[in-house]
């Protein structure tokens, strides 16, 4: 019975999708409380799976019953069951804040934020734990399409960043879709696994060098990694606060993810190392994409936009541990990625609910906010050290795995953009911080209390607290998550 | 060289349409011509993938199933299918794409009363 209830955790939010659509158009409320209900029972479905995969060992599910390589093959290892617990709790807070912010900002539409959104989900949690090459990029597609769809809902400039984003991550899409052809015909297989084993026995070193270089390209667009970057700020600044609280976390962690698993379990590591030159120019790159965002994140005034930087940077964290081809900075690249989903999850709840509260998200409306929303500010705070990398929030233990593995490969570029990086952060959030804390809004004299509505604030208190529980075990989910699941040891 | 070309006409005619997409959607200020060199990019992928399934003198892959099943099938006969298969669900892709983006041009029309970016820049600038 455990061996298919992944299937169920990850077609709850499909079969929600078409409900939420249909009821709600009769009674609004209830696209919100299905979709949460959906995500509650993916939710603790991915948990008891991580749970019994990390009991009794990888799930290798056949769709269908055909039998590999002709079917579908979905494994579920424990890094995929990790990633399906990331996915479907960070979607679950998103979801939850939504059922506020997306009535306030998008009146009359939320069916259809909650539908698109829910689909979303489903191609995300299908994307982690898919093992068929071309299944993969239809899932990419699947998330893409719905999330132009959700950016462009948004007012003003959305719908021109939407479009942005639909020809940049065409491009990135077809680039995967040419990758997957070339290995299919060098190898005639969509399996990965069944590629893998095929890939050492050919002898064609230019054509899979194509491949694995189509392949790369087209997820650092998807990623948003330094320089191909350019569709993300405004992508994520002017969708709907909802759009971006879900966006964020999940579609380029979920890329990094992909990137390993296409580094690791379709090629070889031996492979994707082979060549020092490349290795060293996209750590290069990695450390360049962490310094230029920073340094554009430090000169905006908009709070979001910042973000929208910062998450720019973060990816050049992940992109880099994994290219270090070291144990260490692997280690630390997979666990950022989910201490990244939280920090983002976090801050862009705690934009919802200034953007809920105030209206807008320009560092002046932050103004006096430690009075006027002390939890939301408490959290924002827990989110900005955990940012930073302060102990004990769990930004810190990725960041000083990261720095180790830099040291141990000696790149010391990437480490001393690692460390630029974290004080540009201090700077910024320290000048949010004293704004909010110093400076009084204009034209109120008595600041009253006014914190945003619990569907907002409950998942914001949670992921902070999150952020500090998840710092305190990562010696445990290193030892008991990454460390078994890493490909091969040095 | 030509014989080359020649040999492998196929991949080259995929190379020149690609990039003559790739152009269009960089290269060109308006957005629907961006938009139609996205399709001719999306057109070009397909074309590879179709191209890659063709046998010489092999016949239309409809086989009898139990001579099939008895292994009795040559495999030279018949095209492969697959690369068809994947472009059906390819091509679907690409038309939930375009008709997506269709749906958010109108919405950047709707706001700016233009397509072309140059405009759209002049007005956000202003």
């Amino acid at each position: 019975m455990t061996q298919n209830l992944f299937i169920y955790a990850i077609m709850a939010p499909l079969l929600a999708a078409l409900p939420v659509n249909l009821m709600a158009r009769s009674y609004r409320p209830w696209a919100g409380t299905v979709a949460v209900g959906a995500l509650i029972f993916s939710a603790v479905t991915s948990t008891v799976v991580l749970a019994d995969v990390l009991k009794n060992g990888t799930i290798r599910y056949t769709l269908g019953n055909w039998p590999v390589p002709f079917g579908m093959e979905l494994i579920v290892d424990p890094l995929g069951a990790m990633m399906l617990v990331v996915v479907s709790v960070c979607a679950l807070f998103a979801i939850s804040s939504a059922i506020r912010s997306a009535s306030d900002e998008m009146p009359g539409q939320e069916h259809l934020f909650f539908t698109l959104a829910l689909i979303m989900i489903t191609g995300l949690m299908g994307l982690v734990v898919s093992a068929d090459a071309f299944n993969i990029y239809v899932l990419l597609e699947i998330t893409a399409i719905t999330c132009y769809g959700l950016i462009a809902m948004g007012r003003g400039r959305a719908p021109l960043a939407s479009f942005n984003y639909v020809i940049m991550g065409t491009i990135g899409a077809c680039f995967y879709l040419l990758g997957i052809g070339y290995l299919y015909i060098l190898t005639g297989s969509l399996n990965m696994p069944d590629i893998a084993g095929i890939i050492p026995g050919l002898d064609a070193p230019a054509a899979v060098a194509t491949s694995f270089a189509f392949l790369m390209v087209g997820l650092w667009i998807k990623m948003g990694f330094f320089p191909l970057h350019g569709w993300l700020p405004n992508a994520y600044t002017y969708a709907p606060s909802a759009t971006s609280v879900l966006m964020a976390p999940l579609m380029t962690k979920v890329s990094v993810f992909l990137m390993i698993r296409v580094m690791f379990f379709l090629y070889t590591p031996e492979y994707a190392f082979d060549h020092p030159d490349v290795q060293q120019l996209i750590i290069w790159a990695a450390a360049l994409a962490i310094v230029v965002a920073s340094s554009f994140a430090l000169a905006q005034t908009e709070f979001k936009k910042m973000l929208a930087y910062v998450v720019v940077a973060e990816v050049g964290y992940m992109v880099g541990g994994v290219w270090l081809a070291n144990s260490t900075g692997l280690t630390g690249a997979i666990l950022h990625i989910v201490n990244d989903a939280l920090m983002t999850l976090v801050m862009f709840l705690a934009a919802s609910a200034v953007i809920y509260k105030v209206g807008a998200s320009r560092f002046s409306d932050f103004a006096g906010l430690y009075r006027k929303m002390p939890i939301t500010m408490a959290a924002f705070t827990l989110g900005a050290f955990a940012l930073i990398g302060v102990p004990p929030t769990c930004g810190f233990f990725s960041k000083w795995y990261l720095i180790l593995g830099g040291i141990e490969a000696g790149q010391f570029s990437y480490v001393a953009a690692l460390v630029v990086s974290s004080l540009v952060n201090a700077v910024i959030f320290f000048r949010i911080i004293e704004i909010a804390f110093f400076q009084k809004p204009e034209g109120e004299d008595v600041l009253r209390r006014a914190e945003a509505p619990l569907p907002i604030l409950a998942p914001l208190v949670v992921g902070a607290i999150a952020l500090i529980v998840v710092g305190l075990f990562s010696g445990q989910i290193v030892g008991g998550l990454i460390a078994p699941a890493l490909p091969w040891s040095f | 060289m030509l014989e080359e070309i020649v040999a492998k006409y196929n991949y080259w005619i995929y190379v020149v349409l690609m990039m003559i997409g790739f152009y269009a959607m960089i290269g060109k200020r308006n957005m629907v011509k961006k938009l139609l060199g996205m399709n001719i990019f999306q057109t070009t992928i397909i074309l590879f993938f179709i191209s890659t399934g063709v046998k010489r003198d092999a016949g239309i892959p409809i086989v009898d199933k139990y001579a099939g099943l008895a292994g009795e099938l040559e495999v030279a006969a018949v095209m492969n299918p697959l690369p068809h298969v994947l472009m059906l669900t390819a091509i679907v892709v690409g038309v939930s794409v375009t008709g997506v983006a269709l749906a958010v041009l109108t919405r950047v029309y709707r706001e700016y009363g233009t397509l072309e970016e140059d405009e759209i820049l002049e007005k956000i600038g202003r």
